[in-house]
């Protein structure tokens, strides 16, 4: 039910086409799996598995290490405070108990409404601004309680949907390569020839 | 290149170009380019100390416990080795300070996290962990922080426990899945912090071969269901022994304490079976513990119930039987069985059987192929190591022969041999396998030889040495197409040579031994069919269980039915021995010494540890004692009595005088002077009026005793199914899970059916003896194929 629709199925094919082995296509694939749902659910990690030829075990071993896979739904916006030092020293402590009166749930928990989901970061590489929040990856930066509401509420009323697509949305443009441009997916040992990004021809 | 000077007439000694000297502690070692430093280290006396490092499998350098130091360009440099090779002229220390330094403190590290719970711990008293931590490691820590905490121990299996607080992520029981099974469910998780070793969400590590990550893990991680908490090591004895059930026969530790069994354990016979072992012959000591055995004879009484009785009113009544039967003619006697005991066993009732005059015997149950498979060219288990191609001709190994399995898995994934894969459905090896040949029953030997114009596939077969594995690949088809088929490889590679791959354990040893027809006796099939005309006056089971053994189910009914006596020797009541009028009890594995005889022919010992239960007592001991009441001397009377008259009187056994290697990797049979086998007419069997043509073939896991007694591994046999390809599901009408009848010239039966792309289309796969309706009632032995018709129930 929640493998791959058709259309992701299309998709996922074209990708796997890129990789000289099927299995090398995974993390994108994950990615796609993570748009369809908002999460990347067990019965696309079994779908996956069958399509590049490895065990769901191997998908879910390779899947767990990357933070921003997630395997438990989570809300439509997913929104990160960061708690590290620089964060911290300006104020993020208080940010996050404002955050959850705000939303009306402990860190790491989700609205019943299925829209947001809090939790905290560690440092996400914007000390200078702290402190940061992400909100599905698209930053805010020296963010105040004021901030938060406003961004909670522009969010709710549909204000930032051209901003900030729903949670597992990577790109909204899908990157599209076309067969003669693509570097040619020859498994190395069965190259013949130099790769023809060798040559700076092809696009990466 | 050399050159060789004109002036010597010595010749050049010959240069290995891949010999490489090290030097390792001062001590000059001789190795090969691409070993690894610790594997030439393990030559000498000096140990470095690993966890997981294993020889069986690529080396992965997880644990940084094999640090030693090589002397480099600037001075001596720290380096893994087990992950460093060897070259010329290296120079290598395991002992220096600095090493000591680097080693303790990985130690100190592996242990930051563990919990130390040794005195509770299956592991505890042989752990790799325990061991190094004494021997290298610093014998103090400084880490008082709070340790990681889950959840213990989860199970991954049915069988296999996993406790992730003493797991120190070597990286040896997913490398195992991955690498040597084939079967990678399970491996490391949420990596980082909390890696762990895991399954998918609700998939569990259901591998046959899960017991090897339990015995290679270096520490308490993992532990097997069937030994848990059941034995310290300490308390434990030890024997090796063969493994003999199935006729791969690993080598294995048998352990006990309290007299009782415990544990099996692989050993590493590089012949043989690498240190591995299946599941089902790992845990099915649990059968021989069992409340159930056989412990006192067992005589049928006037109320025709079968009720306890001495050895000698059993044995006497016995010998009477035979004495009566022989009066009406030696015709009337037969012995069924035999597969199931030791070379010994099976000698002494051949013995029996000829001085009785018995000529009907067979240690097949019309399930094997003719003996005159063993007098074709041989392979041996090893030869699949060095073969170009390897030819399956054979039942799904991985349901029958696993560990044969393993090592022609390993072949195809290190490329060392290309694997032909001949077979009416798609078996475990097939992704594995270069070419496959799917042909439906009836048509294989047709089939194979149109590939005579296949000109890649007759290069293959030319560019090297072939090895045939040989067997009943289907029940529904006939012995003979087997033999057509092997005709034709042969045909096309006759320097191929060939491994038959019979699967009761010692069913090579029974027939060597003289347990199969001659003079013109019957096989299993015509004894039964002889029984059922009422022209046999006693039937004896030497651990045969006719009715849930023979394929074709109406057959053994009718024969056992048929047989005006019975005499059973067995360990349980099975189906057969329940009917028959004397039971006599016989000690099981584990419980006699013996010798066994494996597919390739290799004799090797099978130990004993423990007492038999009860008065049960060993096979061949049966039939001298049967000889005697009988007033025939078989001319032995101990052990050693039979095994040296059995040496000196079966020229395939002969070997067998090397007691030593007997008790380690074995010796291989006497071969005879090969012969050839003809081509014979390889018409394809066209399908009759109905719709699907019958692939019939066992799971490893079913009701046969030794598992059904097992509680370990009985709850793993699935139930009986009829299995067609996706396909074909619509053309029957029914849905996936619904009940079909499917129906044979011979009976109809009401089966679930299920779909599967390894099935052919236009073929149906019914797996035999699992629980729900058998379709051995479908079968008729006489028949070259089966036709099946599969209908909704309206
Ligand atoms: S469970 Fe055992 S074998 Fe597996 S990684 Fe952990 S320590 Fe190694
Ligand atoms: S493969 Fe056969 S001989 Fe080896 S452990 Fe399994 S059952 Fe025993
Ligand atoms: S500490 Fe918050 S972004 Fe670095
Ligand atoms: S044994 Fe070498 S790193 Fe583990």
């Amino acid at each position: 039910m929640s493998r791959l629709n058709e259309a992701n199925i299309k998709t996922a094919l074209e990708i796997i086409a890129r990789y000289p082995r099927p299995k090398s296509a995974l993390i994108p694939l994950l990615h796609l799996a993570q748009e369809q749902n908002g999460y990347v659910t067990n019965e696309a990690m079994v779908h996956l598995g069958e399509l590049v030829g490895v065990t769901s075990a191997e998908v879910y071993g390779t899947a767990t290490f990357y933070e921003m896979f997630r395997f438990e739904p989570v809300g439509k916006y997913l929104v990160n405070i960061c708690g590290t030092m620089s964060c911290a020293l300006m104020g993020a402590g208080d940010l996050m108990h404002h955050a959850e009166q705000k939303l009306g749930v402990k860190a790491g928990g989700t609205t019943t409404d299925g829209m947001f989901t809090l939790a905290h970061a560690e440092c996400q590489a914007a000390c200078t601004e702290a402190p940061t929040l992400q909100v599905n990856y698209r930053f805010r930066y020296k963010v105040t309680n004021g901030d938060f509401d406003t961004l909670i509420d522009d969010l709710k009323s549909g204000k930032l949907v051209d901003e900030i697509p729903a949670h597992g949305v990577v790109a909204r443009v899908r990157q599209r390569i076309p067969a003669d441009r693509g570097v040619g997916a020859v498994a190395p040992e069965l190259a013949t020839e130099n790769p023809a990004w060798m040559d700076g021809k092809a696009a990466l | 290149m050399t050159t060789v000077d004109s002036n010597t007439t010595a010749p050049e000694p010959v240069v290995d170009p891949n010999a490489v000297s090290v030097t390792i502690n001062g001590k000059v070692v001789a190795a090969r380019k691409g070993e690894m430093i610790i594997a030439a280290a393990d030559r000498t006396d000096d140990f470095i100390p690993r966890f997981c490092y294993h020889p069986r499998m690529e080396p992965v350098g997880m644990c940084r416990q094999c640090l030693v130091e090589v002397v480099g360009p600037r001075g001596p440099m720290m380096v893994v080795s087990c992950m460093t090779p060897v070259a010329e002229g290296q120079v290598v220390n395991t002992e220096t300070e600095g090493v000591k330094k680097a080693q303790e403190g990985v130690l100190e590290l592996l242990l930051a996290n563990h919990p130390l719970d040794c005195p509770v711990c299956d592991k505890g008293g042989e752990c790799p962990l325990q061991d190094q931590a004494f021997s290298h490691g610093p014998g103090e820590s400084r880490f008082v922080e709070e340790k990681r905490h889950y959840e213990k121990p989860i199970a991954i299996s049915e069988n296999v426990y996993l406790d992730r607080e003493r797991c120190i992520l070597c990286d040896r029981c997913t490398r195992f899945a991955d690498e040597v099974a084939g079967d990678a469910l399970i491996s490391f998780t949420s990596r980082g912090n909390n890696t762990q070793v895991m399954t998918f969400p609700d998939e569990p590590f259901s591998s046959y071969f899960s017991g090897n990550t339990v015995q290679t893990c270096p520490v308490g991680a993992l532990t097997a269901k069937p030994y848990r908490f059941k034995a310290r090591p300490w308390d434990i004895e030890h024997v090796e022994s063969t493994c003999t059930t199935c006729s791969v026969g690993c080598r294995t530790v048998v352990q006990s304490s309290r007299d009782e069994l415990v544990r099996y354990q692989g050993v590493d016979s590089q012949p043989v079976n690498w240190g591995w072992l299946c599941d089902k012959g790992r845990f099915n000591f649990e059968s021989i513990n069992s409340k159930d055995r056989l412990t006192t004879p067992l005589i049928k009484d006037a109320s025709g119930n079968l009720s306890a009785t001495s050895w000698s009113v059993a044995i006497d009544s016995a010998a009477r039987m035979l004495r009566t039967a022989l009066t009406v003619s030696p015709q009337s006697v037969a012995f069924i069985g035999g597969a199931r005991g030791t070379n010994e066993d099976a000698f002494a009732w051949a013995q029996l059987a000829n001085a009785l005059g018995v000529d009907s015997r067979d240690s097949q149950l019309a399930d094997g192929l003719p003996p005159q498979v063993f007098s074709l060219p041989q392979a041996t288990i090893a030869d699949i190591d060095t073969a170009k191609t390897i030819i399956l001709l054979a039942p799904d190994l991985k349901e029958e022969l696993p560990v044969l399995y393993l090592r022609v898995r390993h072949a195809a994934e290190k490329r060392t041999g290309r694997v032909v894969e001949v077979s009416p459905r798609v078996t475990g090896l097939a992704g594995k396998a270069w070419k496959k040949v799917h042909v439906e029953p009836g048509k294989t030997a047709a089939a194979l030889r149109a590939l005579a114009t296949d000109a890649a596939f007759t290069a293959q077969l030319a560019s090297g040495s072939v090895v045939v594995i040989v067997g009943r690949m289907n029940l529904a088809e006939s012995e003979e197409s087997v033999v057509h088929a092997l005709a034709e490889v042969l045909h096309m590679a006759p320097q191929a040579t060939v491994l038959p791959a019979l699967r009761r354990g010692n069913v090579r040893g029974a027939i060597h031994a003289g347990l199969t027809p001659r003079n013109g006796g019957k096989s299993t099939s015509e004894i039964l069919e002889a029984a059922a005309a009422g022209k046999i006056e006693c039937l004896v089971l030497l651990g045969a269980d006719p009715l849930s053994d023979v394929p074709d189910a109406d057959l053994a009914r009718r024969g056992i039915s048929g047989a005006r006596n019975i005499i059973a020797i067995d360990t349980f009541i099975t189906q057969s021995s329940a009917l028959a009028d004397i039971v006599l009890p016989a000690a099981a594995y584990g419980e006699k010494v013996g010798t066994t005889t494996n597919v390739e022919g290799r004799i090797s010992n099978v130990a004993q540890s423990i007492t038999p239960v009860g008065t049960s007592r060993p096979d061949w001991m049966i039939a001298v004692e049967l000889g005697t009441a009988t007033s025939h001397d078989l001319g032995f009377a101990s052990y050693n009595e039979v095994r040296t008259a059995m040496i000196l009187g079966v020229s395939e056994f002969a070997p067998a005088t090397d007691t030593h290697a007997v008790e380690h990797d074995g010796v291989i049979v006497a071969h005879p002077t090969p012969i050839t086998l003809t081509r014979a007419d390889a018409a394809s069997i066209e399908r009759n009026s109905y719709d699907y043509r019958a692939v019939v073939s066992r799971k490893l896991y079913d009701n046969a005793i030794g598992t059904a007694k097992s509680p370990s591994l009985s709850t793993l046999a699935p139930s009986a199914a009829v299995i067609v390809h996706p396909l074909d599901v619509p053309r029957i009408g029914a849905q996936v899970g619904e009940s079909v009848r499917v129906t044979s010239q011979r009976a109809t039966l009401v089966l679930p059916l299920q779909e599967s792309v390894d099935v052919l289309r236009g073929t149906a796969w019914l797996p035999i003896n699992l629980s729900g309706s058998d379709a051995r009632e479908l079968l008729d032995v006489t028949k070259d194929v089966i036709d099946l018709k599969i209908e909704k129930i309206s």
